[in-house]
Order: C-alpha cells, then structure tokens, then sequence
C-alpha cells in the first residue's frame, strides 16, 4: 500500500487530524454541479463521478459518487494529491467550494443493480 | 530513361557526363574551350508517344511483390506511374485507392497491415505529398508496421518543365523521413528499381517492421523500355525473424520454473495470429497471469489468466516480470509522478527480463525507445518467434510437483479474473442512464448489437475509451482488434480504421470503428473513400466534444500555476458551433446517423447501422458522450 493510500485511509477514518482546515459545513449542491464542471473535476471522474480507465491503459481517475469518504478526506487529497491528479490549492479552490461539489456529488443517486440492466448480463 | 539520341542530357546520360566531367582535371576544364550554351529548342526527331514506358515494369515489380491496393492522393510527380496501374495494371493487384489526403493513405496502409499482415503500397509526391504523410509514416515506425511508399521526383532538372516541377523535386526526397523508416533508395535504373524493390519489401517484413520508401524518378517512369531484354525482377526471399539464442532461452525457462509469483506482460508481441497461440501456451503450462497492452490482439481478454486490468498490483508484487515487445519497460516497473517536480520509483523487487526486438530498430532522432530500464536477462529477438522454443523448454523442465504448484496458482488466478469482470460489470451500471451517453453504455450497446457477427474492432481499443471494449466485450479471436497507432499522432483513427475494413472486407467481418472526434477532423474525406470504393465500416462518433487528453493536459498546468483552473477548455474544446458528424458523413456520400444524446436511442441506431454495413455500406453514427 502505498504512502498516498495510507493517508487516505487515515483521513477517512479520523486517524489524522486534519489542522487548519475549516470545519465542514453542508454544501451547495446546485453550486457545487456547476463548479464540478467548470473547475474539471468531470474531466476525469465523469460528469456523473463514475470514474474513468482503469490500468493497464491509464487511470483517469476514481468513482467519486456517490462519495464514500467524509468530505474532510477529500479536501485533504485535493490539496495534496498523488498519482495524476493535479493539485487544488486554496488560492484557486476554497473549502467551501470542494464542500459544494461534495454535496452535488452526494446528490447523484446510485445506479440500477447490475442483474437488472439486461446489456451487462450479455 | 533517355533516348541515346537525346541531344539533352537525359537522366542516365546525364549522370554519366557528369561523371565524365567530374573526372577531368581542372586545368585540363580551365584549358578547354567554353561549350557552346545548349540549345533548349534544338530540332529533333520528335518522340511524342511511346507505348511501354518504364512505369510498366515498375508496375510489374509491384504485381510480383502481391500488393493488393495503392492508396494515393493523385500527383504529378508519379502520374506514370499512376497511369500505369490503372490501365497497363487493369487496376488490379493492386487497385488504385482515391485518396483525400497522403497522411490518411499511409495511414489505411497502416490499419490495413495489422489485420492482412502484409504492407500496403502508398503513392505521393517526392516533396509536398510526403510532407503531408509524414505524421502517419512516423505512427507507423513506432508501431513496427510495414508501409510500402513510393515517392514521385524529377531529380533531373534539365528535364523540368514547368515552375510546379521544380517546387515538387528534391535532391534527396527520402531524407526527411528518414529518421523514422526502415530503408529507402532512389533508384537511377529500372534494374535497380526492381532490386531496391524487393529489398525493400523484404527489409520492411523483416521483424522489428517499419515504412520503407522507394523514390520512383519521373525520367524513368515516363520514357520507353522498348528493346530492353536485360530487365528482370530478382525473387522475393522472406526473412525468418531473428530468435532468441537457445541458452539465453534455457535461463528464461528456469526463472519461470523458479518463480512463484510471475507476470507476463505483452507488447506489441503478436505480429500474427500465431503469437497469440503461443502466448496461451505459455500461460497455460506456468498458470502464470498475462497482463496485455493492447497494443496488439495478444492474448483473450476473457481468459481466466487475463488479468491486465490488475497489472500494478502484479507487478508490485511479482518475482519475475518477463515482457515480451514491451517498448515501455521502464515504465511498467516504475511509478511516475505526474506532479510538477519529476520523480519515478521502482514498484517492484521482481527480476526482470525481456524477449524483444526493439533494440535491433533503434534510431537515435526520434526518441520512441523509451527510458532505460536495467533487467536481469535481455534477449535481442522477435518475441513471437521465440516462444515456441522457450515453451519447449518450459515443458523439459516440468515436474509434477512444479505442475501441481503451477495449477493451484493459476486456480487462485482464476478467481481474480472473474472479480475483475464482475467489477467491470459493475463500474459500468454507474452513469448508465447519463446524458451525454456514457462510454461504457455506449460500449455496451455495441456489444449487444455485434457479439452474434464476425466483427473486428478496427479502431477503439485505447484508452480515450477507458478500456471499455475490453472489459465488456468478448475478444476471443487473433482478429479481434488491432491495437493502437503507436505514435499517439491524432488523425490515425479514422484511416487505419476504412484501411483495416477493407482488409476485413473479403473476409465478411463486420469492422467497428469507435472514432474519437478530434481525430476524425484531420482528414474526414477518408469517410469518401470508404464511401467511394464501398468498404463497409461501422463508425460509432465517441463525440466528447474536446481534445479530451489535452484538455486535461491543460487542467494539470493551470492547477500546477495556481492560476485559471476553469480556463482549461479554451483552444481544448471542439464545441460552439457543435459538429454534426452524421450531416458530415452524409455529405460524404455514406449513411449517418444521429446525433444522439439518449441513450435509449442507441441500440435501435447501431442495429441499423449493423444491417447496413453488412449490405456492404459504410455507416457513421454520431453519439454524443462522457469525456472517457
């Protein structure tokens, strides 16, 4: 496991404190959609946050909705992030703004079961 | 060639006198009288037409050689030769092939290679159709395909008769793609046109492949062969490629028997439906995991030792990685920091060795050969003619005890590939419903609508298409796709996939062409041609829109400047106004259909489009879609 993922899993279960953060609050979801494309994050993740290409042929970017990590994780990785995905300084992406496209990306239902969609039963 | 009579220098006499000159002395030059000035409108008995110009026998060279098409965009400097084909040819073996563009001709050639197995020839000109092919010529190189290129020049000045021939000639026609072809020569005889031909081809079959270029000079192609007896076509001998010495071959088979936890990952491995036989032989005797590039159809994605969706983790934790025509070892076994400051890290302890032919094609200009990366046993050979011995002697050195072990692993393997897909299965249902279409639905719609044909993926394998395909779709056959363009230069798709249709064409395959936007938008006319000399293709649009890779390329920068992080689409996008690919391909003369943004209108859509290609049509379908 390396370093990246350790931290992750860190933040996601409280282990980290994580200073000088704001404290979460709940988001604007109507704001945060609009900002979930205007600032990239679709680029990778997919308009929906369903996540891109898996390796061997290039990681784009993992499922981000409905989100399974508290938004405190995802602030913290965004700002220091790993692997390909570029970094999200303050200066250009507030914390209430990442808290906004966390309560958009909570707002995206998840899918039908897969033993429901006949295509994926082929 | 020249009339002997010819009081102008014609090529060869031209060539021979200047020959004769050079060896003068120059006081003997400075004491000779001044020649008179020639006269450029000296009578003559005056040649006006000749029924066996030399472009005939070239015309016989390329039929001795099996071409089956020329693709071409027409051009005066080889218009002989082109007249050649189509009337003293009968146009046939090879066909003339109408092209919009010299890039999307070497580029069919390209496409057209990885599912027949033996090159196409190209025609263009000598200067301003090279330029234009050069793109595709280079994707080529770096995918170790052969293209057969002829270049139309008039070396000889004095034979030039307007100010566009001048434009159009060139001292050393070759030399601006030299750097990233095989083999090229300009011959100044027919008999050396027919003997650099063969060579030629034979170099270009020769494994490591690559695009070789033969300049066809206009002096030669235009003037009578008449009363030449001397002329012949030497035979074609192909090469056998190079193979691994057998005690290099030997050390590999022990490592593999010693190794608990081995990974093979293949390349560009398979050059013929046979790589792919050999790959799951070896698989299968060591119950050892294949993680499979893409880059060629090496090895079913739905065998239970496929497991190239896991390659990090099985590398981080193998003991042997072996790689067989990996171009990017150094790459497979490190990680690479995308983040401002550069940084790469070795994931693994594993001992590394390679069967590989790359180094026998290395050019130091253009830098495909990747970095560096130390391993424990090299083996400077073709990889698919190699493990037939290496196999051999796996099989020698099997025990029972080593089998047993071998197939309790290969069990466990079995389970990760069958998590692997039912993880597939699932990654798939997230934005199934979306608007724009998801390119996993989208994947899957095709897959309901192809899976009872004979099909081929002709172009779509990479990863603009987040792997999709691959892991929805059953690619059980050694034709099932043909990889990708080697050089990642835009504008490969869409030719390599009409190039690859026609090589499925007699074959009544159903050729699928998952074409990205962008790329189409270098050279759309090749949907004329297809429409024009009737290849049947299914093009399914991925219209994202955007140059999606540079679009992020430009978000990674903007976020590493702290600076403009919602500017990133400005000069990426493709939108505003939106391009309609259906009223495009229409325009073309083929069906299209679309746009289509629900994706419940899908499946109706490719079912029509399937019928149609198999009526023979070609068929585009703009779907409008995810990013990946």
């Amino acid at each position: 496991m390396n370093r990246s993922v350790v931290v992750l899993f860190a933040l996601m279960t409280g282990v980290l404190p994580l200073a000088g953060q704001a404290p979460a609050k709940a988001g604007n979801a109507e704001n945060g959609k609009q900002l979930y494309v205007k600032v990239g994050c679709y680029q990778c993740h997919g308009r929906q946050g369903q996540g891109g290409a898996s390796a061997p042929f290039g990681s784009y970017g993992p499922r981000l909705a409905p989100p399974k990590v508290p938004v405190a994780a995802i602030r913290a990785y965004v700002r220091h992030p790993s692997g390909g995905m570029p970094p999200y300084a303050a200066k250009v992406l507030s914390d209430a703004q990442i808290d906004d496209i966390y309560a958009f990306l909570k707002t995206i239902p998840s899918p039908p079961a897969v033993k429901d969609i006949p295509l994926l039963n082929q | 060639m020249s009339n002997p009579e010819d009081p102008k220098p014609g090529r060869r006499n031209f060539l021979s006198h200047a020959s004769a000159m050079a060896a003068l002395a120059p006081a003997a030059l400075a004491a000779a009288p001044a020649p008179a000035q020639e006269s450029h409108t000296a009578a003559k008995a005056e040649v006006l037409t000749t029924e066996r110009p030399g472009a005939d026998f070239m015309i016989d060279v390329f039929k001795s050689l099996g071409f089956e098409y020329v693709c071409a965009n027409p051009g005066s400097a080889f218009r002989a030769i082109q007249e050649s084909v189509v009337n003293y040819g009968g146009n046939t073996k090879p066909e003339f092939l109408t092209c919009l563009h010299e890039e999307s001709s070497v580029a069919m050639g390209h496409g057209y290679f990885k599912v027949e197995g033996k090159p196409l020839l190209v025609f263009a000109h000598g200067t301003v159709g090279l330029q234009h092919a050069s793109m595709a010529i280079y994707n080529a190189f770096c995918d170790r395909v052969p293209v057969f290129i002829v270049l139309g020049n008039n070396l000889n000045a004095a034979t030039r008769r307007s100010n566009i021939d001048w434009v159009h000639s060139v001292q050393d026609a070759a030399s601006l793609v030299r750097d990233f072809t095989k083999f090229d020569d300009s011959p100044i005889s027919l008999h050396q046109f027919a003997e650099s031909s063969v060579r030629a081809y034979k170099i270009a079959m020769t494994a490591p492949s690559a695009p070789v270029v033969l300049v066809a000079d206009a002096d030669l192609a235009d003037h009578p062969i008449e009363g030449r007896t001397d002329l012949t076509i030497p035979k074609l001998a192909n090469t056998s490629p190079p193979t691994g010495d057998p005690a290099a071959v030997g050390e590999l088979a022990d490592m593999l028997m010693q190794a608990q936890r081995p990974v093979i990952v293949a390349g560009r491995l398979a050059r013929t439906p046979a790589g792919m036989a050999h790959l799951i032989e070896l698989a299968e005797l060591l119950q050892s995991p294949v993680v499979d590039l893409g880059m060629r159809m090496n090895f079913p994605n739905r065998h239970r030792l496929n497991l190239s969706p896991n390659s990090r983790a099985l590398v981080e934790n193998a003991d042997l990685v072996l790689g067989l025509e990996v171009p990017d070892f150094y790459g497979l076994v490190n990680r690479i920091s995308r983040q401002l400051e550069y940084s790469s890290q070795l994931i693994t302890k594993a001992k590394l060795a390679c069967i590989s032919a790359g180094d026998r094609l290395a050019k130091s200009n253009y830098q495909d050969f990747q970095r560096y990366q130390p391993v424990d046993l090299d083996l400077a050979a073709d990889a698919e003619a190699t493990l037939p011995s290496l196999v051999e002697a796996v099989k020698k050195r099997m025990t029972g005890d080593r089998r047993r072990a071998f197939e309790a692993r290969g069990a466990e393997y079995a389970k990760q590939h069958a998590a692997m897909r039912e993880k597939a299965r699932v990654d798939a249902s997230y934005a199934w419903d979306a608007s724009p279409v998801s390119v996993a639905r989208m994947c899957a719609e095709i897959w309901a609508q192809i899976k009872n044909e004979d099909w081929c993926l002709v172009n779509g394998s990479t990863n603009f298409l987040s792997n999709w395909p691959l892991r929805l779709w059953n690619f059980d056959k050694s034709y099932r796709h043909i990889g990708s363009s080697g050089g990642a230069g835009m504008g490969y798709g869409a030719p390599a996939a009409v190039g690859a249709a026609l090589a499925n064409k007699k074959y009544g395959r159903v050729s699928v062409n998952i074409q990205t936007d962008g790329d189409l938008m270098y050279a759309p006319g090749v949907l004329w041609t297809a429409a024009h000399h009737r290849i049947p293709l299914l093009t399914i649009m991925h219209n994202n829109r955007a140059y999606h890779q540079e679009l992020m390329e430009v978000q990674i920068a903007a976020n590493q400047h702290n600076r403009g992080i919602d500017r990133a689409h400005i000069g990426t996008t493709i939108d505003d106004p939106n391009i309609n690919y259906a009223k495009l391909a229409e325009s073309m003369g083929m069906m299209g259909i679309g746009p289509i943004e629900k994706p419940d209108d899908l499946g109706p859509a490719i079912r029509r489009g399937v019928e149609a290609v198999k009526r023979g049509e070609p068929v585009l379908i703009d779907v409008v879609t995810q990013p990946r």
